[in-house]
C-alpha cells in the first residue's frame, strides 16, 4: 500500500515567483525574508522523499467556467500543461509542464465515487497557479508525477465547509488504500483572509488579521471542530470577499486528521494577505 | 439582468490579448460587437448551436461601455474577473506599484458589507 509521506497546506501567492527572481531595484524589500521562509518550507517536503504528489487547488476561471462548473474535479491525464496567458501577463508566471500519474487518478476517482463523492474528472486539464505556485515553492524541479484535484471555492453556490473536510478525509483514506508501494505527498493551497476586487484589497496586511490568527491556530492544532463551528459559507465573506479559499485549508485539515498538530508551522505577514505554511508527517511516514 | 452575461464578457475578453487591447481603446464599440457576435456563443460548442436568448440590459451595457468598476461591482459581476481584466487594461498607466489596484479599492470605498451578491 502507498504511504502518505507528508501532508502540506499552504497559501498560494502568485507574486512569489516574480518577487523571488527579481534583482536590483526591481526586488521588493520583503523578498529575501520570503525566500528564506519558502526555502525552509521546501525542506519539509524534500525530507519526506515523495514519489508522487497529489495537488489540491482551485481553477481561477481558466478552464472551468460558469456554463459547466464542477464542484470537485480530479485530473486524469498523462501530462498537464500549466499556467495561462493572463497569469503570465499579471504575475509573470512561466509556462510549465508536468507528468501525471493516471493510475493514482483512476484510483482516487473510482474509490471516491464508491465512497459517495460524485467527482467530476478531466482527461485534458491545463492547470493554473493554485497548483503551480506550490510546485514553484516546494518542488521547483517539477520532477514528480502529479494528480491535480480542483475544488470550487470561487463560483457560488459552493458546497458546505464540512464537505471540503470530508473530501480531505476521503482523499487521505483512498491514497492510503492505493496498492502501490510509493510515497505520496498531499499538498493543498488556499487562502487566509483575502479581498480581491473589493474596497479592502491590497491593504498593508490581510483584510482581517484577527481571522488569520484564529485560522492559523485552527490549522496548526488540527481543530476541525472549532473551524467548522466558526466558519460558514456566509461568514467567510466577512474577513474578505475572496476568503472562501480558506475552504481548501479546511480540506487539508481533513487530510491531516482531526486533532493532528502540524509538525511545521510558519507564516509571513505580507501586504494584502498573510502567507501561511503547514506540514504534517503522518505517523510512520518519517 | 444577467450577472452570467457580464461575467461571460469579462471572461472572454480577459483571455484574449487582442480583445483586451480592443476593449481598452474602444469600450463601447467592443461591447456592441461582442453582444452582437459573441454573447450567444456557448464556449466549446459550434457556432451553429449557439444560444438564442442572452443579451445585456441597458444598465449592464452602459457599465461595460464606460469601464464603470463601481457599477459592475454593484451589479454583482464576479469581483475576480473584473479585477483581473481591469488590471490588464489600466495598471500600465500608473507609475507606482499597485497604484491602480489601490485607486480601484478607493473607488469602491462607499460599499459596506454585505457586498452585492455574485452568485449566478
Amino acid at each position: 500500500m502507498a504511504t502518505i509521506a507528508a501532508v502540506i497546506a499552504s497559501t498560494h501567492h502568485p507574486f512569489y515567483y516574480r518577487a523571488s527572481t527579481s534583482v536590483g531595484a526591481d526586488r521588493p524589500p520583503f523578498a529575501d525574508e520570503w525566500v528564506a521562509k519558502i526555502t525552509a518550507f521546501r525542506e519539509t517536503l524534500t525530507r519526506a522523499n515523495p514519489d508522487v504528489l497529489v495537488l489540491v487547488g482551485s481553477d481561477h476561471f481558466h478552464q472551468l467556467w460558469l456554463d459547466n462548473m464542477p464542484q470537485f474535479l480530479v485530473g486524469k491525464a498523462p501530462f498537464y500543461d500549466a499556467n495561462w496567458y493572463n497569469e503570465e501577463r499579471e504575475f509573470g508566471l512561466p509556462k510549465m509542464f508536468f507528468k501525471g500519474d493516471e493510475n493514482l487518478s483512476a484510483h482516487i476517482l473510482r474509490s471516491g465515487l464508491d465512497a459517495g463523492f460524485d467527482l467530476a474528472f478531466s482527461n485534458e486539464l491545463r492547470i493554473d497557479h493554485s497548483v503551480t505556485c506550490p510546485m514553484i515553492t516546494l518542488r521547483p524541479e517539477c520532477d514528480l508525477p502529479i494528480v491535480p484535484i480542483y475544488t470550487n471555492i470561487f463560483a457560488p453556490p459552493l458546497p458546505q465547509p464540512k464537505r471540503y473536510v470530508q473530501l480531505g478525509q476521503m482523499i487521505r483514506e483512498v491514497v492510503e488504500s492505493w496498492p502501490a508501494s510509493l510515497r505520496v505527498a498531499i499538498i493543498g493551497t488556499g487562502h487566509l483572509s483575502l479581498e480581491l476586487g473589493g474596497p479592502r484589497q491590497f491593504g498593508p496586511h490581510g483584510p482581517d488579521p484577527e481571522f488569520d490568527r484564529k485560522a492559523v491556530d485552527w490549522i496548526a492544532s488540527g481543530d476541525i471542530e472549532k473551524a467548522l463551528g466558526e466558519v460558514s459559507l456566509d461568514s467567510l465573506w466577512e474577513p474578505g470577499n475572496a476568503t472562501h479559499g480558506f475552504l481548501d485549508f479546511m480540506l487539508m485539515m481533513g487530510v491531516a486528521g482531526a486533532g493532528e498538530k502540524a509538525d511545521y508551522v510558519d507564516s509571513l505577514d505580507l501586504f494584502h494577505t498573510m502567507e501561511a505554511y503547514f506540514t504534517w508527517y503522518p505517523k510512520g511516514a518519517k | 439582468m444577467s450577472k452570467y452575461l457580464l461575467n461571460k464578457f469579462l471572461y472572454t475578453i480577459d483571455r484574449d490579448p487582442e480583445l483586451v487591447e480592443r476593449y481598452r481603446e474602444d469600450p463601447r464599440g467592443t461591447v456592441e460587437w461582442w453582444e452582437a457576435e459573441r454573447a450567444n456563443l456557448i464556449l466549446n460548442v459550434p457556432a451553429s448551436e449557439q444560444t438564442s436568448w442572452l443579451k445585456f440590459d441597458a444598465v449592464e451595457r452602459e457599465a461595460l461601455a464606460t469601464h464603470d468598476i463601481p457599477k459592475l461591482f454593484e451589479l454583482g459581476a464576479h469581483t475576480f474577473l473584473t479585477l483581473t481584466l481591469f488590471i490588464a487594461l489600466f495598471e500600465r498607466d500608473y507609475a507606482e506599484p499597485l497604484g491602480f489596484q489601490l485607486e480601484y479599492a478607493q473607488r469602491l470605498s462607499h460599499f459596506t458589507m454585505p457586498y452585492p451578491d455574485i452568485t449566478t
